[in-house]
């Protein structure tokens, strides 16, 4: 007997152990030619390139701020989903869609408060506003803040008009129905705002922190608004019998109705929370890349859903970690392959993670 | 990894050697060893948690078993998983009647015989290939007919599964294990939610198919049926066996009267 | 009710008079739509051949798509991506090895040998993406294939294998340029009718009036596409009535117990992965590369989606809804629109000649809104032309949506299509 368990735990280790031993090569690897390419030295093998080249310093620190700029966005953006994915139990194909609409009231609203001639025009968006956070502050703060209300007032209608009549349907029901819901929304958009992509904000003050890093004030905003978002939330999830009841209902909701929480209500909560994040995620999207367009939360979607996997489904943190480590991969990338197929990269991650480890870092909740 | 070398009385259908299961730290199942003689309704009882289900479920290769060994007609199966245990006769039926249920009652019936020609993609589509596949099928198709009427469902035939009422389809399921024409079935509680009607029915269904030499391992909640049905009567308790022998012998067991007014924890 | 007693009549015919009294129906408005726009005879007709040639393409994709979702409850939102692979591999294979300048070198080999290579391929693709399918949850799945088809597109679209030399042999993607598909599906038909015994065919066309080849050519290649649906769907229909679509089914049912009693489920699935992107891989060829040139825009996941909400309207689990919903979807949904949109002068003419005002397209929504408000329909009415494509996803949405709460077994789902290849009579009753 006790041979077999021997036995077994063997049989276990030598199915566990050959993705894990492969995972921790393919990083050293990456991280051995990342240290090579910063030394400048080339490793050939019989006349091939097989290791190392040149890459500067800052060009790598670049490479890792803008990852970081881009993952705080996609962080932020991924809570609603993974909140919507382990309370609801449906992956949301219109996710994209709340970030979008949530960007382009904001964007149009904040356009308007900067004032100047052509409300019309303004409100479409057709010349740029050229906003900046130092110059209109005001209009910037309008603008979020109308963000976050009109994602939270989207989630919500969405919620009653489509998934509430369908509360007792199959998670992949629900999904189909969302795909629904992403192309009424998004072309609904495209109808209002047209298909171009419209430039938005000014040229940012550049602003250096402590000799060292370079930052714009458009990039500083967004790393300080995306923080203190996530932080609100982590409190609010930690705190607040809304959190508890919310991590209650992920686990097992039909024991969470048993046991008095209602549900309905948690339900309706989780999307005013997680409408609101998506709202300001979206805004400040915009923001980094300074253009908006109508299909942007779409063409990010795939890259936020990377981010709540490889997170971990239902985990807030995950959610949070697993964005910024997209938005690295989605830069880092550039080191090793050409800059138009990052994206390839980022979903490969995805797919790995997904074959490797389908929990995710943080383990996340199994949905059917 | 030793062959154990039991007490050979006939060469058991089913034998069970010091099964062990644990989830996470927990151990369900530990040293459970018993042997099926062939020809034989033997009953599996315990009160609620004794892991009857957990060792039905290593059995059937639904669960991998931590430690010990199945062996079925000779062959192991220990960690089969279930395709492979049912291709080797053993099938099973589940104590929550899982009908396919967007599938008539003959779709349900037709997919149980194994080795059929026809569920390789080749004999399925190509013109000569797929004549023998019909007439296989054609061969099949009697047997379902056969089967629908010994268990009464003929009026049901065409009947989306899902619109069979629980006892229905609890001998939906029997009739598809029988469809495999199985050296053993093991049935998970398949009297739960049958009324007494059905559930005589069954019963002597399973008497008659006992006699006509299928063997059966009935993991059952009710005391009083497997005492008058079930010989040998094996009993759980807290994961373990706690006892083997016939309904007198269960019934003058004090352990077992403990067992069942004790409680389980 | 008279809408059930009306179903439950129209269950009792064969499954050929909805598809040809479809088509007939839908050629009958359309020939309607032409002549009131004053088409001449060669128009009239090309717009029939777009209607067939639309819905045969997506009746092959659905027809596809169905063996995936319908049978087997495979979650596979890659559709697009398995198109690409055929169709790309069909170009290169079939390519000729010194085009024009600029042009990009293939691999010079015959027609038929990429189109075998493009199936072959995109089947090949499908099994490697159904490892993930074994083990993934639906909505997983659906993920992951989804990322896989951006993963493609993304690839096609770079420069990475825009032109590459191997041993010597020069042959590429065209990057995000696409290629140009000398060799394709379209050219023996074409050939066919510019050489006897097919041009007499043309010049009896051209002298009832149908001026133009191309029409002539493009009539003849929709009718080789329904002659492909028609094999395809045999195919897919020999699948489907056989033990094998029993244990499909029976893995969308419920997977546990296809294995408790005695299926690989695991084989099934891969086979199944396997076969279903080989035929997109195929549609995807008959489609794309019948226009000569591709490029990866055309493998966007909106398509996957187009496809996904024909199969909904046709009912998956069934191929004659898939045959349907593919039709109604490609002609109504998809063709309609761009049709109006082609025509929106002389539509909008009509239009202003009803109710007046003004057929000066609105620059903004705003504007619009405002002709509204002024009771300008006709203004109102050209914004919402000018802004078509996005009107039809709104739509397409919108029927999606409505689809999942209201009617989720579309328009044949509900039906009972016996998977075996025998009537399951008692065998006395025998036919």
């Amino acid at each position: 007997m006790g041979m077999n368990i021997t036995h077994d735990t063997i049989a276990e280790r030598v199915r566990e152990q050959p993705t894990q031993l492969f995972v921790g090569l393919i990083t050293t690897l990456f991280l051995a030619d990342l240290l090579l390419k910063l030394q400048g030295t080339t490793v050939l093998l019989f006349d091939t390139h097989v290791l190392g080249g040149s890459i500067g310093l800052s060009e790598l620190f670049t490479y890792i701020l803008d990852g970081l700029i881009v993952g705080i966005a996609v962080g932020l953006a991924g809570i609603g989903l993974s909140m919507t994915y382990s309370i609801l139990n449906f992956a949301n194909f219109a996710h994209g869609e709340y970030l979008t609409s949530g960007a382009f009231v904001g964007w149009a609203t904040a356009a308007v408060v900067a004032g100047g001639s052509g409300v019309a025009d303004r409100l479409l968006l057709q010349s740029n506003p050229g906003l900046e956070l130092l110059s209109t502050p005001i209009a910037l703060t309008v603008g979020l803040c109308m963000a976050a209300i009109s994602a939270v007032g989207l989630a919500l209608l969405l919620d009653r008009l489509v998934y509430k009549p369908m509360r007792e349907a199959e998670g992949i029901s629900l999904l189909i129905a969302s795909i629904g819901v992403a192309l009424l929304v998004r072309y609904t958009i495209a109808f209002i705002w047209q298909t171009g992509r419209y430039g938005v904000t000014g040229s940012p003050t550049k602003v250096t922190i402590l000799n060292l890093v370079t930052l714009t004030t458009h990039e500083l905003t967004l790393l300080v608004l995306g923080g203190v978002s996530m932080v609100g939330v982590a409190i609010m999830l930690e705190f607040t019998k809304l959190g508890t009841a919310m991590r209650a209902m992920a686990d097992n909701e039909s024991l969470a109705r048993v046991s008095g929480i209602p549900v309905e209500q948690v339900t309706r909560l989780t999307w005013i929370v997680g409408g609101g994040l998506t709202g300001i995620a979206g805004y400040l999207f915009v923001l980094e890349s300074g253009t908006i367009a109508f299909n942007f939360g779409w063409i990010n979607l795939l890259l936020i859903f990377s981010a709540v996997i490889l997170g971990g489904i239902g985990s807030v943190y995950g959610a949070m970690v697993g964005g910024v480590l997209i938005g690295l991969v989605d830069k880092l990338a550039q080191v090793w392959i050409p800059s138009d197929l990052t994206r390839a990269a980022v979903f490969v991650v995805l797919i790995a993670v997904l074959l490797v480890r389908p929990t995710g870092l943080f383990g996340g909740v199994k949905t059917a | 990894m030793s062959e154990s070398s039991d007490e050979p009385t006939a060469e058991p259908v089913l034998a069970v050697d010091s099964l062990e299961k644990q989830f996470g730290g927990i151990t369900a199942v530990e040293d459970v060893s018993f042997d099926i003689q062939p020809g034989s309704l033997t009953g599996l009882i315990g009160p609620n948690g004794a892991g009857k289900s957990t060792t039905f479920n290593c059995i059937s290769g639904t669960l991998t078993p931590t430690s010990g060994t199945v062996h079925f007609q000779g062959t192991e199966i220990t960690d089969a998983p279930s395709h492979v245990v049912a291709e080797h006769g053993l099938f099973r039926t589940f104590q929550i009647a899982r009908e396919l249920e967007e599938m008539t009652v003959l779709e349900n019936l037709l997919l149980a015989p194994p080795n059929q020609l026809g569920e390789s993609l080749i004999y399925a589509v190509t013109p000569g290939l797929r004549q023998r596949v019909q007439k296989q099928e054609r061969e099949l198709r009697e047997r379902a007919w056969e089967l629908l009427e010994r268990f009464e469902l003929e009026h049901l035939a065409r009947e989306y599964a899902g619109s069979l009422s629980g006892g229905q389809r609890k001998l939906l399921e029997l009739a598809r294990a029988l469809m495999a024409e199985p050296s053993m079935v093991l049935l998970d509680e398949p009297l739960a939610g049958v009324n007494p009607t059905l559930e005589t029915q069954l019963l002597e269904g399973l008497h008659e198919l006992r006699e006509e030499g299928y063997t059966f391992l009935l993991v059952e909640h009710d005391m009083n049926v497997i005492m008058n049905h079930c010989d040998p009567i094996i009993v759980m308790h807290q994961g373990s066996i706690l006892t083997v022998g016939t309904a007198d012998e269960i019934r003058s067991n004090d352990r077992v009267i403990d067992a069942y007014l004790g409680g389980d924890r | 009710m008279t809408a059930s007693g009306f179903r439950s009549r129209l269950t009792g015919l064969p499954d050929a008079v909805y598809v040809f009294g479809l088509m007939a129906g839908l050629y009958v408005v359309f020939t309607g739509l032409t002549v009131l726009l004053n088409f001449e005879l060669a128009g009239v007709v090309n717009t029939l051949r777009a209607i067939t040639y639309f819905s045969a393409v997506y009746a092959m994709v659905v027809l596809a798509l169905n063996l995936h979702w319908g049978y087997t409850g495979l979650f596979n939102l890659g559709v697009a991506g398995f198109m690409a692979v055929g169709v790309y591999t069909m170009a290169i294979v079939s390519g000729p090895t010194n085009p024009g300048p600029a042009e990009i070198p293939g691999l010079g080999m015959s027609l038929w040998v990429g189109v075998v290579a493009g199936v072959v391929v995109a089947g090949l693709v499908g099994v490697l993406a159904s490892l993930p399918a074994l083990r993934l949850e639906a909505d997983y799945l659906a993920i992951v294939t989804l990322a896989l088809s951006e993963i493609i597109r993304l690839v096609l679209n770079s420069t990475l294998i825009q032109e590459v030399s191997v041993f010597g042999v020069t042959f590429g993607t065209g990057g995000a340029t696409g290629l140009t598909v000398q060799n394709n599906p379209q050219t023996p038909v074409t050939a066919f009718f510019q050489s006897w015994p097919g041009s007499a065919i043309t010049d009896m066309a051209m002298a009832i009036g149908i001026n133009r080849p191309t029409v002539v050519e493009g009539i003849g290649y929709a009718i080789v596409l329904g002659a492909v649906v028609g094999l395809l769907f045999v195919f897919v229909r020999r699948i489907a009535t056989s033990p094998f679509g029993r244990v499909l089914k029976a893995i969308r049912e419920d997977q546990v117990v296809a294995a408790a009693l005695g299926k690989d489920t695991r084989w099934f699935k891969i086979i199944i992965f396997g076969v279903g992107c080989g035929l997109m891989g195929l549609a995807g060829i008959l489609w794309y590369g019948s226009d000569g040139y591709i490029n990866p825009l055309s493998f966007r996941p909106n398509i996957t989606f187009y496809v996904f909400v024909a199969l909904i309207i046709g009912g998956a689990g069934s191929n004659t809804g898939s045959i349907i919903g593919g039709s109604i979807f490609a002609s109504v949904l998809f063709y309609l629109p761009q049709f109006l949109e082609q025509n929106s002068t002389p539509v909008l003419d009509g239009i202003q000649s009803v109710l007046g005002g003004s057929t000066a397209t609105p620059q903004t929504v705003i504007d619009a809104g405002g002709a509204l408000v002024g009771l300008d329909l006709t203004a109102f009415l050209a914004y919402c032309f000018a802004n078509i494509s996005s009107l039809r996803f709104i739509g397409v949405g919108l029927i999606l949506i409505y689809l999942m709460q209201r009617r989720p077994d579309g328009l044949f789902g509900h039906r009972i299509e016996t998977a075996a290849s025998v009537p399951l009579t008692t065998g006395d009753t025998d036919e």
